[in-house]
């Protein structure tokens, strides 16, 4: 960068700055930030902050994009609470994300500590575990209702290698809810692995020398040291998978269509129903406000972490 | 390290090769496939004649051209608009103090957790009330912008020293020379990375696609391929939906061969701020 290197070469500012900006240039200086930043504030007005209120308003109307939008009060909410299918899509909800969450997090924290060490093998392992992350969720959803596929799918056949009944992966409703877990878990687990990997290579070294002095064994060194020195990084991560596991859309609408019997049907995708398949566009707002709620909690807890993190810096 | 330790050890590893790559192995194995062969058991882990012929096919089947075309442009568009829109804003931000700096600025990082998922419909009815369902704009308007990008630039902006900045002024280089001669080249690297990041994503997006369209005009890639579950009101056999698949996959899985450190990092670069 020839530029820079000019600059560096240049004297250093005087101790007065020379009166520069003249009168003139500074109302015009004064408007550059405001004009700079206008394209992005527009943006961002239109398609974020006007939606939500448009959904908090339309959450109140009984409409159907046909016919006159009827004000209702707060029937809708009372309708959500009453709503027996509701109830359940926000149970299956739930128990998606908690189980997505801990156990991604949890394999995600077992191959970080295995693959730490800075080998080739090692980045090629991290490099694999990497790729379901990057490709297309479409991708992600085919591949696996193949392998799930009851009666030809690969899954099936190793199991029965080993003697195992075959699993009816994704057309038992006790079960299809775990398979979509199962395959949500395997596309994340290699970001967190890599998140981890480099919280742990942040741990001071004579943290663990000290630990070796004192004999300490893997274990304790690993719950008095490794643990507590990473743990507002898992925080951080757990948060962020958080977020990602409420928004669950693709998988359940491309293999299983929230079915069978409502077993895999998450909040946005009941959303995504309500609204473009049935119609009603007051009812599904009512249902977008909870989540809406549900992701503004955890966006306060992970602000909250986040201005600790500064603090660490 | 023992023998015993040592053959463990590689035992594992194989075991986490399989797991992660042997549904893409089976992806490839099975867009080669007959009809017959997908059928068998047990099934064969090879292939001896491959069959190009899924692939024409798929191409039949559907637009596979239009789409990767229409997946071009909304990606190329977002590139452009964010290019437009983050660049000064984040500038603005690392740079300037002025009335409302602060709000605007907490504003936009709380936009920041805001998922589509969350406002498509909103967005949706937006969008039709101006007719612009089923158009590019509806596809590239609503990421035009970038939160993120905008933070993670910032953060850079910020980290370049004022002196340079003072030594410029001093010079008479006007503000926007500023932005564009010194602090954009110096901030090159966060910019790729945003890119690539933004590209990625974008390219493999199926949710704004799918929610904002209605007909196969503007459609991109990821929701053609994931059309192909229902072609004429069935399901296409699972071998030429792994070869539409291979089609949507390919790409992303030679850019992350030949980039795989910046892919990562991409990628990474919230988590490991």
């Amino acid at each position: 960068m020839p530029q820079l290197d000019q600059i560096e070469a240049m004297p250093e500012p005087m101790a007065e700055p020379l009166n520069i900006p003249k009168a003139k240039s500074k109302i015009k200086d004064k408007m550059l930030p405001y004009l700079m930043i206008t394209p992005a504030m527009i943006i961002m007005a239109v398609f974020v902050i006007y939606p939500i209120f448009y959904m908090i308003y339309l959450s109140f109307f009984d409409w159907n994009m046909m016919s006159e939008m009827k004000y209702v009060g707060t029937r809708n909410y009372q309708r959500l609470i009453e709503d027996a299918d509701f109830r359940q899509v926000i149970g299956n909800t739930f128990k998606y994300v908690g189980w997505t969450v801990a156990l991604s997090v949890f394999f995600g924290l077992l191959s970080a500590l295995y693959l730490k060490a800075n080998t080739k093998i090692n980045t090629f392992l991290q490099g694999a575990m990497f790729i379901p992350h990057v490709v297309s969720l479409v991708s992600i959803s085919f591949i696996w209702m193949w392998l799930m596929e009851g009666q030809y799918g690969l899954l099936n056949y190793l199991l029965s290698v080993v003697g195992i009944d075959p699993i009816r992966w994704l057309e038992d409703p006790q079960i299809a809810l775990n398979s979509i877990i199962i395959i949500s878990v395997w596309k994340s687990i290699g970001y967190n692995t890599i998140i981890i990997i480099s919280a742990l290579h942040a741990v001071p070294e004579y943290l663990y020398q000290a630990a070796s002095l004192d004999k300490a064994s893997k274990i304790t060194t690993f719950f008095k040291i490794t643990l507590p020195m990473i743990s507002p990084s898992l925080f951080f991560l757990v948060l962020m998978n958080l977020i990602s596991a409420f928004k669950v859309f693709e998988p359940i609408n491309i293999i299983t269509k929230g079915g069978p019997m409502n077993s895999t049907n998450t909040l946005v995708h009941m959303i995504y129903e309500e609204g473009f398949q049935f119609y009603k566009i007051g009812y599904a707002s009512s249902m977008g406000v909870v989540l809406m709620v549900i992701l503004s909690i955890c966006t306060l807890v992970y602000f909250k972490m986040l201005s600790k993190r500064v603090h660490y810096r | 390290m023992d023998i015993a330790k040592k053959i463990l050890k590689g035992i594992f590893n194989v075991i986490l090769v399989i797991i992660f790559t042997l549904p893409f192995y089976w992806m490839f194995l099975t867009a080669f496939k007959t009809l017959g062969q997908t059928l068998k058991i047990p099934p064969d882990f090879y292939v001896l004649d491959p069959q190009w012929v899924n692939f024409k096919t798929v191409f039949e089947k559907v637009d596979i051209i239009g789409m990767t075309k229409n997946s071009i442009i909304v990606t190329g568009g977002i590139l452009l608009c964010q290019a437009i829109t983050v660049i000064p804003a984040a500038y603005a931000f690392a740079r300037y103090k002025f009335v409302g700096s602060n709000f605007l600025f907490g504003l936009t990082l709380g936009t920041m957790m805001i998922p589509a998922q969350l406002i498509f419909l909103p967005v949706f009815l937006f969008l039709s009330e101006f007719g612009l369902i089923n158009t590019y704009a509806s596809l590239i308007l609503p990421s035009a912008s970038s939160a993120f990008a905008i933070f993670m630039l910032r953060q850079t902006f910020m980290q370049i020293p004022e002196e340079l900045v003072e030594a410029a002024r001093l010079d008479k280089t006007s503000e926007l020379q500023i932005m564009w001669k010194i602090m954009l080249p110096i901030a090159r690297p966060t910019v790729m990375t945003l890119g690539l990041l933004t590209f990625i994503s974008t390219w493999n997006d199926y949710f704004w696609p799918f929610v904002l369209t209605t007909n196969d005009a503007v459609r991109t890639l990821p929701v053609g391929i994931a059309g192909l579950k229902s072609v004429d009101g069935a399901a296409l056999p699972y071998q030429l939906m792994m070869a539409g698949n291979v089609i949507l996959v390919i790409p992303v899985i030679i850019a992350f061969m030949l980039a795989q450190k910046q892919i990562i990092s991409a990628f990474t670069y919230m988590g490991e701020k």
